[in-house]
C-alpha cells in the first residue's frame, strides 16, 4: 500500500486512512487463537472444579436428603445404608482442636520470633531453611514422624490401650504437619506491616514485645488469620498421615466419646472414612461416600471461601 | 527532688538499664518466642531421625536380590524398588501433561489477558480448588475420571488404573502451577512490556517473546515443586489405581499400579503394620527416607530458581 | 512549670530514674553539650555508609544537618536514639556519648535511650489509633499509670495542636490533615517529655503553610528542647538552626559507591556566609548538588 501524506487528501478520507492504519486491518489471527487457548485451560480448571462438585454433589444426593440424621449420627457399619459419619466427624474434629491449640501458637510465636526479633544470624537462616523445607515434606513422611515418635517411641503416653494409634497421635501429627504453613503464612503478614508503624513504636521507647503486641499484631491480625484457616482447612482434609498413626480403616466400635478421657482411645476421621468407604464396591459405597465428600466439603471449602474473603476484603481497605 | 531543676545534668550508665520488671517480661517473651521458632528444627531432626534408624536397618539387613524382583511385595519379601520409583514417575509424568499446560495456560491468561473483573472471580475460584482435599479427588479419580475418561479412550482399561490417579494428582496441582507462574510473570516490571509494545508488537509476540523469557526462572520453580507435589502426593493414587496388597512392575497406565506414597499408605493400613515377613516394617522407613530425599532435592533446586526471580527484580 | 514537675516526679517514681532537666544556660555562658561525638563511621554491612564524623550537639540549640541526597544524614540522625539498632546490617563505630554516657555501651538500654531522645519521622506516622492514644502511648509504656489526661493535653499544647483537636480525641490520628499529623507526631514525642528531638525531614511532605508552623514550633520549643533536624531545605535551615552541619558525598577507595562524609560544622550564619570550605560554599550556594 502506497503511503500518502493525509496532506494530499481530502480531510475526511485522511481521517479514514489514519484509522484504519491505527485499529491495524491485518486481523490478528494467532493471537485471537492464542488468547483462546489461554481461556480454554482457564476454563478447563473452573470446569473440572464444577464437574467435581457436581458429581459428588449429585452422588449423594440420595443419602443426604434421604436419611441426614441418621447418616450424621450414624456409626461405621458393614451395610452401606445403615452406616454413618459421626466417628468420623468426631475424629476431624478433634484433630481441629488440636491444630487450634498446638499448631496456631507455635506457629504464630515462630513467625513473631523470625519477623520481630531475628537478626539474620546462620541460627535462624538455618531455621528459616528448615521451615521451608518442612512445607514440602510429602504429608505421608509426617505420616512416619507420628508413627514413630507418638505412636511407637511416646505410645504409653498417646494411646495406653491403642498402642498409641489414638487421636492425640493423630492431632500432633497433624499439627505438626500444618507448622510450617502457619508460620510461612503469618511471616508474610507480618512482613507486610509497614515499617514507619514499628518505627514510631519504637521511637517513643517501646520495647520490641510492645510494637509487636500493641501495633504488628493488630495490623497484621487478618492476614495471619486467613493464613491460619487455610492451615486448619488443609488438617481437616489430609488423611495419608493419618493412616499411617493407625486410623481405624475398617469397624470401629466406640469412638464417639467426646470427653478428654476418649483421646487416647482409637478413633478415625473424616478423610479416612472417605477412604475406606471409596474402596468398596457398589453403588451404596458410592453414595455414601459421596455424601461424606460432602460434608467434608462443607467444612473444607467454607473455611477456606471464608479465609479467601477475609484476606481479599483487608487486601482492598488497605489497597 | 527540687535538686532536679537546679542540678547541672549529668548521667551515668545506672540511668539506661531501664525498669528491671520491664526488662525481665521482655526476656521471657523473647525466650518463649525462640523456643517456637526452634521446634522447626526440632521437627526436621525428629524427621530424618524417624526415617533413618529403621531404613538403615533395612538397608542393612535387605537381601540385594530382593530389591530388584518382579514385583513389590513387602509381605512376601519381595521389595522391588523399581515397581514404585516408575510408578512414581508415570503419575507424575501423567500429572504434569495435565497441570502443566492448563495451570501455565491459566496462569497467563490471569497474568497478561484477564480483565480485572475476570480475574476476582477465577482466582478465588482456583484458591478453592486448591483446597479440596486430595481424598475427595481420589474419589472424583475412581468414579468420574476412570469410567467416563479413562475407559472411553481404551476399552481395556481397568477401573483402578494409574491413567487416572495421574490425571487425578494433575488436576490437585493446577492451581500450584497456576498461582506460582502467575506470580513469576506479574513480577516481571511493566517497562519491559512497555518496551516492546513501543516497538509495535503485538500482545502476543509481547507475552510470548518478553514476558515468558523474563519469568522463565519462576515458570521452572512452579514446575518443580509441582512435580514434587504430584511424587509426594498419596491418597489419590491410594485410592483410584489400586494395588492396595502389592504391584508387580508395570508400566501400563490402563492397569493398576504402585507409586512410593501409595505403598506406603497400603503398608500401613494393613490390619496390622507390624505383622508380615522380616522387614515388612522397616521398608515402609525406607521408601520414606526415599521420598523424603527425592522431594527435598526438588524443593531446594526450586528455591533457588525462585530466588533467581528475586534477585532479578 | 509546675505541670512538668509533677509529670517528672511521677515518671521518676515509676521508673527510677528521672530524666534530668536544665535551665538554659545564662548568655555568655557557653551551652553545654548534650551529645559529643566523635570519629564516627556507620556501615550497612560492609558499606560504608558516612565516615569522620565528630561534632558536639549543644543544649536548647536547634542542630541542622544538610547536604545532598545519600550523604548519611538520616544515618546519622538514627545513631543518636539507637534507631539504626533495628536495621540487621547497621553498625556504628566510634563514640557517640549523651552528657558523658556512651550510648553504645552495651550495659545501655535502647528503649531508654529512646524516651529521653525522641524522633519525628519524614512521613507523618500516626498510630492507626485514637489521637488521644497516639499521645499517651509513650508515658503508658514507659509505666505512666492513672490518668493521662493532663500529660496529653500538655503534649498537644506543646506541639500546637491542642486548640484544633480538643473536641476529637477519641477521633483517630489518620483522620487529620499530613500538617496536623506532623504535629500530632511532635506531641507523641514530648508526651514521653524528652529531653532531645530528632526530626528527619519533618516538612517535606507538607505544604509551606504546614510547614511554616512547624518551623515555628520548632523555635517555641527549643527552650525545653534540644533539637537536631536533617533538613533538605536550606531556607529553613538558615531560618531556624544555630548551628549547621554540612555533609557530602565522596567516591569510595573500595567500592563505587559514595561514602558520606561531615564536611563543615558551625554556626548557622558562618555555614551561610563565609564557610571555611569550598564544597560547603559550592552547596549553599547552590552550584552543587
Ligand atoms: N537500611 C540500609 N541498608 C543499606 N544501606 C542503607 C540503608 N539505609 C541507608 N543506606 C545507604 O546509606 C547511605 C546514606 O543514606 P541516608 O539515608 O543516611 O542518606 P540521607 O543523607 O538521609 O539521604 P536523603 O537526603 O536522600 O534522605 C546511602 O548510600 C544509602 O543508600
Ligand atoms: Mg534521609
Amino acid at each position: 500500500m502506497a503511503l500518502t501524506t493525509p496532506a494530499s487528501l481530502g480531510g475526511g478520507i485522511a481521517a479514514e486512512q489514519v484509522r484504519r492504519q491505527l485499529t491495524g486491518n491485518r486481523s490478528d489471527v494467532s493471537g485471537k487463537a492464542f488468547q483462546a487457548i489461554l481461556i480454554a485451560a482457564l476454563a478447563t480448571s473452573i470446569v473440572i472444579l464444577g464437574v467435581l462438585v457436581y458429581d459428588v454433589a449429585q452422588t449423594g444426593s440420595g443419602t443426604l436428603t434421604g436419611r441426614l440424621g441418621d447418616f450424621l449420627q450414624g456409626s461405621l457399619r458393614s451395610q452401606a445404608e445403615a452406616s454413618g459419619i459421626l466417628q468420623g466427624l468426631r475424629g476431624t474434629f478433634f484433630i481441629g482442636v488440636f491444630t487450634v491449640v498446638v499448631a496456631f501458637p507455635v506457629g504464630i510465636a515462630s513467625a513473631i520470633y523470625l519477623e520481630e526479633y531475628a537478626r539474620s544470624t546462620r541460627l535462624t537462616r538455618f531455621i528459616d531453611v528448615s521451615i521451608r523445607n518442612l512445607a514440602g515434606v510429602p504429608s505421608v513422611v509426617y505420616g512416619i514422624l507420628g508413627l514413630a515418635i507418638f505412636v511407637k517411641a511416646l505410645g504409653s503416653f498417646t494411646g495406653p490401650d491403642a498402642q498409641g494409634r489414638s487421636v492425640i497421635s493423630a492431632g500432633l501429627t497433624l499439627a505438626i504437619l500444618v507448622l510450617p504453613i502457619v508460620i510461612i503464612t503469618s511471616a508474610e503478614a507480618l512482613r507486610a506491616v509497614p515499617a514507619e508503624l514499628r518505627e514510631a513504636a519504637y521511637g517513643v521507647g517501646a520495647t520490641t514485645w510492645e510494637v509487636t503486641k500493641h501495633h504488628v499484631i493488630p495490623y497484621a491480625a487478618p492476614g495471619i488469620l486467613t493464613g491460619t484457616v487455610l492451615a486448619l482447612a488443609r488438617a481437616l482434609g489430609e488423611a495419608a498421615p493419618l493412616i499411617l498413626v493407625g486410623a481405624v480403616t475398617g469397624f470401629l466400635s466406640g469412638g464417639t466419646g467426646m470427653s478428654l478421657d476418649s483421646l487416647d482411645e482409637r478413633f478415625t476421621a473424616m478423610p479416612i472414612v472417605i477412604t475406606t468407604w471409596a474402596g468398596r464396591p457398589g453403588a451404596d459405597w458410592e453414595q455414601a461416600t459421596a455424601a461424606a465428600i460432602v460434608v467434608l466439603l462443607a467444612v473444607v471449602l467454607l473455611a477456606n471461601a471464608i479465609a479467601i474473603l477475609l484476606r481479599n476484603r483487608y487486601e482492598k481497605k488497605r489497597g | 527532688m527540687t535538686s532536679l531543676a537546679s542540678n547541672p545534668t549529668s548521667y551515668s550508665l545506672e540511668d539506661f538499664h531501664g525498669s528491671r520488671s520491664r526488662m525481665r517480661k521482655e526476656r521471657i517473651v523473647r525466650a518463649v518466642l525462640f523456643t517456637a521458632a526452634s521446634t522447626s528444627i526440632v521437627i526436621s531432626v525428629a524427621i530424618v531421625a524417624s526415617l533413618i534408624g529403621e531404613a538403615w536397618t533395612f538397608v542393612s539387613q535387605v537381601e540385594l536380590a530382593a530389591l530388584w524382583t518382579d514385583g513389590w511385595f513387602p509381605r512376601r519379601g519381595m521389595y522391588d524398588v523399581k515397581t514404585l520409583v516408575s510408578g512414581s514417575l508415570i503419575v507424575t509424568v501423567i500429572a504434569m501433561a495435565v497441570a502443566g499446560p492448563l495451570g501455565l495456560g491459566a496462569a497467563v491468561y490471569l497474568s497478561e489477558y484477564a480483565p480485572a473483573t475476570v480475574r476476582k472471580v477465577v482466582k478465588p475460584a482456583l484458591e478453592i480448588l486448591a483446597g479440596i482435599p486430595s481424598v475427595v479427588l481420589g474419589f472424583f479419580a475412581l468414579t468420574f475420571l476412570s469410567p467416563v475418561i479413562v475407559q472411553r479412550l481404551n476399552d481395556e482399561a481397568t477401573q483402578f488404573n494409574i491413567a487416572a490417579a495421574g490425571i487425578g494428582v494433575g488436576i490437585l496441582t493446577i492451581p500450584l502451577v497456576a498461582s506460582i507462574s502467575e506470580d513469576a510473570m506479574r513480577s516481571v516490571p511493566m517497562a519491559l512490556r512497555e518496551a516492546s509494545y513501543g516497538l509495535g508488537a503485538r500482545k502476543i509476540t509481547t507475552t510470548i517473546r518478553v514476558v515468558i523469557p523474563a519469568a522463565v526462572s519462576g515458570l521452572v520453580a512452579a514446575f518443580i515443586v509441582a512435580v514434587s507435589r504430584a511424587i509426594g502426593e498419596t491418597m489419590v493414587v491410594f485410592i483410584a489405581a489400586g494395588a492396595t496388597g502389592g504391584s508387580l512392575f508395570s508400566t501400563d497406565i490402563f492397569r493398576p499400579g504402585q507409586t512410593m506414597t501409595a505403598a506406603m499408605a497400603s503398608q500401613a493400613a494393613g490390619t496390622d503394620q507390624v505383622r508380615g515377613a522380616g522387614l515388612t516394617f522397616q521398608s515402609l522407613f525406607f521408601v520414606g527416607m526415599l521420598l523424603f530425599l527425592v522431594t527435598l532435592v526438588l524443593n531446594v533446586l526450586a528455591s533457588r530458581f525462585v530466588r533467581r526471580v528475586r534477585q532479578a527484580y | 512549670m509546675p505541670d512538668n514537675l509533677t509529670r517528672e516526679v511521677r515518671l521518676m517514681a515509676e521508673n527510677g530514674s528521672p530524666v534530668p532537666r536544665t535551665e538554659p544556660a545564662p548568655p555568655g555562658v557557653p551551652q553545654q553539650a548534650v551529645f559529643d561525638v566523635s570519629g564516627v563511621a556507620v556501615y550497612y554491612g560492609d558499606f560504608r555508609a558516612v565516615r569522620d564524623v565528630s561534632l558536639d550537639v549543644r543544649q536548647h540549640e536547634i542542630t541542622a544537618f544538610i547536604g545532598p541526597s545519600g550523604c548519611g544524614k538520616s544515618t546519622m540522625l538514627r545513631c543518636f536514639n539507637r534507631m539504626n539498632d533495628l536495621i540487621d546490617t547497621a553498625r556504628v563505630e566510634g563514640d557517640i556519648s549523651y552528657h558523658g554516657v556512651d550510648l553504645y555501651d552495651p550495659a545501655v538500654n535502647p528503649v531508654e535511650v529512646r524516651r529521653r531522645i525522641g524522633m519525628v519521622f519524614q512521613k507523618p506516622n500516626p498510630f492507626p489509633k485514637s489521637i488521644y492514644d497516639n499521645v499517651a502511648y509513650g508515658p503508658k509504656v514507659a509505666g505512666a499509670k492513672g490518668n493521662l489526661d493532663d500529660v496529653v493535653e500538655e503534649a498537644l499544647q506543646g506541639a500546637a495542636l491542642w486548640d484544633e483537636v480538643k473536641d476529637r480525641l477519641k477521633e483517630s490520628g489518620m483522620s487529620l490533615s499530613g500538617g496536623q499529623q506532623q504535629r500530632l507526631c511532635i506531641a507523641r514525642a514530648i508526651a514521653t517529655d524528652p529531653e532531645v528531638l530528632l526530626m528527619d525531614e519533618p516538612c517535606s511532605a507538607l505544604d509551606p503553610i504546614a510547614t511554616g508552623r512547624i518551623e515555628d514550633l520548632m523555635v517555641e520549643i527549643k527552650e525545653r528542647y534540644t533539637i537536631i533536624i536533617v533538613t533538605h531545605n536550606m531556607q529553613q535551615a538558615a531560618r531556624v538552626s544555630d548551628r549547621t552541619a554540612f555533609f557530602t558525598t565522596e567516591v569510595n577507595e573500595e567500592s563505587d559507591r559514595r561514602t558520606g562524609l561531615l564536611v563543615e560544622y558551625a554556626d548557622t550564619d558562618k555555614i551561610f556566609t563565609t564557610p571555611d570550605d569550598e564544597r560547603t560554599e559550592n552547596y549553599v550556594t547552590g552550584r552543587f548538588g
